[in-house]
């Protein structure tokens, strides 16, 4: 059976106070680094999965994705998905 | 008349809860491990703080597929009173039974204090023991108590007069002082403060004995 690895990116929702990115900002200056705009944190979840196909490992990262790894009230999320090295 | 208390995995108010209800209020109360899904001959349940699962991923995420929540899900569609104090709230929210998410403190730090609390719902049984804009004195312990919810959900929560308790001085940034909302039927209640430690004059007032007598109306 075909191996993925897929990648998925959770990030706070524009309209969401990002109290640690503030912060993390905030820091950023302390170091000197001049310039930015704006700094959010979000999470990011990297998993290998058996699929028979690329669509059903798709279809089954992005129901994770949803039900799971992001809470759609405040997050948004995105995903990357490709055929894991090993089974090429 | 029973109360059931949920342990998960990392609950640490549930010895607390019970010892409120019981102890210092007289009513039958039994705990209720994460993996039952048997219910039967209780009135109220309450899920405590604490960090269920350890917190991981987001407050809640994980203990929102515990057994035991199956079955709280159809308690409440038959009418069944829960309350969910802080990591209990965070779990219904997370559940979806209400709305909204409590998201990290915008201070950023853990805040543990007394923190005084209007009264604002008359609607449900939860406060038939307050007058309406009555203030309580009750003690928050969170680290992500921020509520936030968009607008179209923040008119619908003043609409339906299911906010439940706003702060006074708001210690976390939630939006509208939002520290406690009920569902619109009014049988779910999330609280950020702990109404089970100040049920003993000895631990801290006894406001909170007014919101857990509720438990049984």
């Amino acid at each position: 059976m075909p191996n993925y690895q897929a990648s998925v990116l959770v990030s706070l929702r524009a309209s969401v106070l990002d109290p640690a990115g503030e912060a993390t900002r905030s820091a950023a200056k302390g170091l000197g680094i001049q310039g930015i705009k704006r700094l959010r944190i979000g999470k990011s979840i990297s998993l290998e999965l058996d699929a028979p196909n690329e669509a059903e490992a798709l279809r089954r990262v992005e129901l994770l994705a949803d039900r799971l790894l992001a809470n759609p009230v405040i997050e948004d999320w995105s995903l990357d998905l490709k055929p894991a090295p090993s089974s090429l | 008349m029973s109360i059931g208390v949920v342990v998960f995995p990392g609950s640490n108010c549930d010895r607390d809860v019970r010892w409120a209800t019981e102890g210092c209020l007289g009513l039958p109360t039994k705990f209720l491990w994460h993996e039952t899904r048997d219910l039967s001959g209780l009135d109220a349940i309450v899920l405590p703080g604490g960090f269920s699962y350890g917190d991981y991923l987001r407050c809640g995420a994980i203990a929102r597929f515990a057994p035991v929540l199956q079955s709280l899900v159809d308690f409440v569609d038959r009418g069944g009173n829960v309350l969910g104090i802080c990591n209990g709230f965070q779990i219904l929210t997370e559940l979806g039974l209400l709305p909204g998410a409590l998201t990290r403190n915008k201070g950023l730090h853990f805040v543990c204090d007394d923190v005084e609390l209007k009264v604002i719902s008359s609607r449900s049984n939860w406060f038939c023991n307050c007058t309406s804009g009555e203030v309580l004195s009750l003690p928050i312990a969170h680290g992500e108590g921020c509520y936030q919810c968009n607008v179209e959900t923040l008119k619908r929560l003043e609409d339906e007069d299911s906010i439940a308790l706003r702060y006074l001085n708001n210690p976390n940034g939630s939006i509208s002082d939002i520290a406690g909302i009920t569902n619109a039927k009014g049988n779910v209640l999330g609280l950020m403060p702990h109404p089970e430690r100040a049920c003993d004059p000895l631990t801290g007032g006894l406001d909170g004995k007014k919101i857990l007598q509720s438990l049984i109306n």
